[in-house]
């Protein structure tokens, strides 16, 4: 980590706000759907978590891969995936980007980099793991990150991952959204070691951040993503974040207490507006950006609405590729 | 025509496949300069170089991982599982993550990968280094499996599981690496789907694939002596299989014996008889028979092994029932 902050300039950091404020409210709107019943399923919203996809993100190029979690929205919206396709595949519409097949935990837009938020927890480690190997193979510049939450520390798999990276040098960041929660369960009865302790015996660098401010992880991700892309080996970046909402959309939550104060000390985006409004930005600015995304939003979602339905001759159709 | 080995045909189809496209690369543990537990990929990593013919630690979650990763990411991976008994390692990667991408992201990519993986007993190698466990990838939607009975469908149904776009388990019965058989100078596909009559015969029929298609073979011979012309049918493809020359050999023959390596329970062969007795109902003179491993783990011994395994007499024997009728 730098100890010295580099300046940001306010075009930059209103451009880290507007990807905020878009995760955010694409995922406001998602619970408002779901409690509507407009969208099935399982959903897990990353609300309070944005700074970290998006602060990474930040950072990579149209032919960098990004493999995710169950948590995935933020990690693909911050990608650059089509917000029409976004709502059409939650809302189960053939013109969904996985035509409605995969939903919530599978969003996936290959055209941008995105390769699919994941329902088993670990599994995209060893997907980003392939990526990095197929681009350093094929002589690509482009690394691969892979986002897991946690929970994901007791999985076998990342170590697997952290030794297979580190032996072939693989152009891979590993990146920790650390809320302290393993579904329901804190992650300290859970884990009885650190992320930073098992980098470290692995030999992979470590930089631990507070992930809640999305310039703190624009830079350390700045740093990282360049040291991967010059050919250094994985890097592991650590973002300790707040889960706001439960595991999964509709959980009560009974086991845990957070109070709203602590919810508005770690929230990215009221970090992000404070560091805009102190370089002179309005407030007013700051509400035309959320109206405009909010109405973007507001399109996306008609537009899905009035699509139809995924079809099941397609689906069918499309179990082997041809 | 030159004489080859099975595991050497396998040699081939890798070479030349990693000849004719770059993107192909061989992936797992001990492949490279040791050529792999059954010397299959020998010589692979001298000719192609460390950066395609990948030595990997024992990690068989993140071997499957990563090549399915790779092969969404435009890579042609094959990658070798010592042993199918290892293949539980590999679950979440072969059927969570690379059968279901393609329908899961609606089309988006596909991943063409192909784990190869030997199988079967008869070495005493024990309960963890001997099982069949096709048919479990069988049974999942987005995945395809083949097992060659010789040398000539080891190569060409190699190539066209590497051309394929979908994930393929390629199963080798390691028995079979030793075999010789004639094989053209210039060995073609064989397309994925398709079996072969390995032996024509008007009497009875019997389906078998990889090791046990020369038990059936053997016991199409014994029965020859006695006057049963047995029709032998080499499966090749498990999934899809190829129920089109099954039915119009049963049209043939009326009588359909099943014979397979793995335990008979859940496996290849009830699916193949349940189709058979649907679609071919008003052809069987008699009940379908199916012949398979006894229904317990693999055993070590000496004394218990040749009794679990199945064997050309087992099969005349399943033959001999359906004549009964």
């Amino acid at each position: 980590m730098p100890q010295e902050e580099t300046p940001i300039a306010v075009d930059a950091l209103l451009d880290l706000y507007r990807q905020l404020l878009l995760i955010r409210l694409a995922e406001e709107r998602l619970a408002n759907l779901f409690a509507d019943g407009a969208v099935p399923g399982f959903i897990h919203l990353s609300i309070g978590q944005e700074a970290v996809p998006v602060g990474v993100i930040s950072n990579l190029g149209a032919a960098d891969t990004v493999a995710s979690t169950h948590r995935g929205h933020g990690h693909a919206l911050a990608k650059g995936l089509s917000l029409d396709g976004f709502y059409a595949e939650l809302l189960g519409k053939d013109a969904g980007l996985c035509r409605g097949r995969g939903g919530s935990m599978h969003v996936a837009d290959f055209s941008v980099g995105m390769l699919g938020a994941n329902g088993i927890v670990a599994a995209g480690m060893s997907i980003a793991l392939g990526s990095a190997l197929a681009h350093k193979t094929l002589g690509r510049d482009a690394v691969a990150v892979v986002f897991f939450g946690d929970g994901a520390l007791a999985e076998g798999l990342l170590h697997e991952c952290l030794n297979m990276a580190k032996l072939m040098a693989l152009p891979m960041l590993f990146v920790c959204e650390n809320n302290g929660w393993s579904e329901f369960s804190p992650t300290d009865s859970q884990i009885a070691f650190t992320l930073e302790g098992l980098a470290e015996g692995h030999g992979v660098d470590y930089q631990g951040v507070d992930g809640g401010d999305v310039v703190t992880v624009a830079e350390s991700a700045r740093l990282a993503v360049d040291q991967v892309r010059r050919g250094e080996g994985p890097i592991v970046l650590e973002c300790k974040t707040v889960r706001v909402r439960g595991h999964f959309e509709g959980d009560p939550q009974k086991y845990r207490t957070i109070s709203d104060s602590e919810l508005e000390a770690h929230d990215p985006l009221r970090i992000a507006a404070d560091r805009l409004l102190a370089a002179g930005v309005k407030d007013e600015q700051l509400a035309a950006l959320r109206a405009e995304t909010l109405t973007s939003i507001d399109a996306a979602v008609q537009k899905a609405s009035d699509g139809g339905p995924a079809d099941f001759a397609s689906a069918l159709n499309d179990v082997y590729a041809a | 025509m030159p004489v080859t080995s099975f595991g050497k045909a396998i040699n081939s189809a890798l070479a030349d496949a990693m000849e004719a496209d770059t993107t192909v690369v061989a992936m797992g543990e001990d492949i490279g300069s040791a050529g792999g537990p059954f010397g299959v990929t020998r010589g692979l990593q001298q000719r192609f170089g460390e950066a395609r013919v990948i030595d990997m630690p024992i990690s068989e979650a993140a071997i499957a991982g990563a090549a399915a990763g790779a092969a969404l990411s435009g890579l042609k991976p094959v990658f070798e599982i010592m042993f199918m008994d290892f293949t539980t390692l590999v679950m979440d990667a072969v059927v969570n993550q690379a059968a279901k991408a393609h329908f899961m992201f609606g089309g988006q990519r596909s991943v063409p990968m192909v784990l190869r993986t030997p199988h079967g007993g008869g070495l005493n190698a024990g309960p963890q280094h001997s099982q069949c466990l096709e048919a479990w990838f069988a049974h999942i939607p987005g995945l395809k499996v083949v097992c060659p009975a010789d040398a000539p469908s080891a190569y060409g149904l190699m190539r066209s599981a590497i051309d394929d776009p979908n994930p393929v388990i390629f199963v080798e019965n390691k028995r079979l690496y030793a075999s010789k058989t004639e094989m053209p100078e210039t060995p073609a596909s064989v397309p994925i789907g398709k079996a072969s009559i390995a032996r024509a015969g008007s009497d009875v029929t019997v389906v078998a694939y990889g090791g046990v298609v020369a038990m059936a073979l053997a016991a199409a011979d014994a029965l020859a002596a006695t006057g049963v012309e047995v029709e032998v049918i080499d499966l090749r493809s498990l999934q899809p299989w190829d129920p089109d020359t099954v039915l119009a050999s049963l049209r043939r023959t009326h009588r359909l014996v099943i014979a397979h390596e793995a335990v008979k329970a859940f496996g290849v062969g009830a699916e193949i008889a349940a189709t058979m007795a649907d679609l071919g109902f008003d052809e069987l003179d008699a009940p379908i028979v199916r012949v398979g491993a006894a229904f317990m783990p693999v055993p070590f011994a000496k004394s218990l092994e040749p009794s679990y395994l199945p064997t050309a007499g087992d099969i005349e024997a399943a033959i001999q029932r359906t004549l009964e009728n």
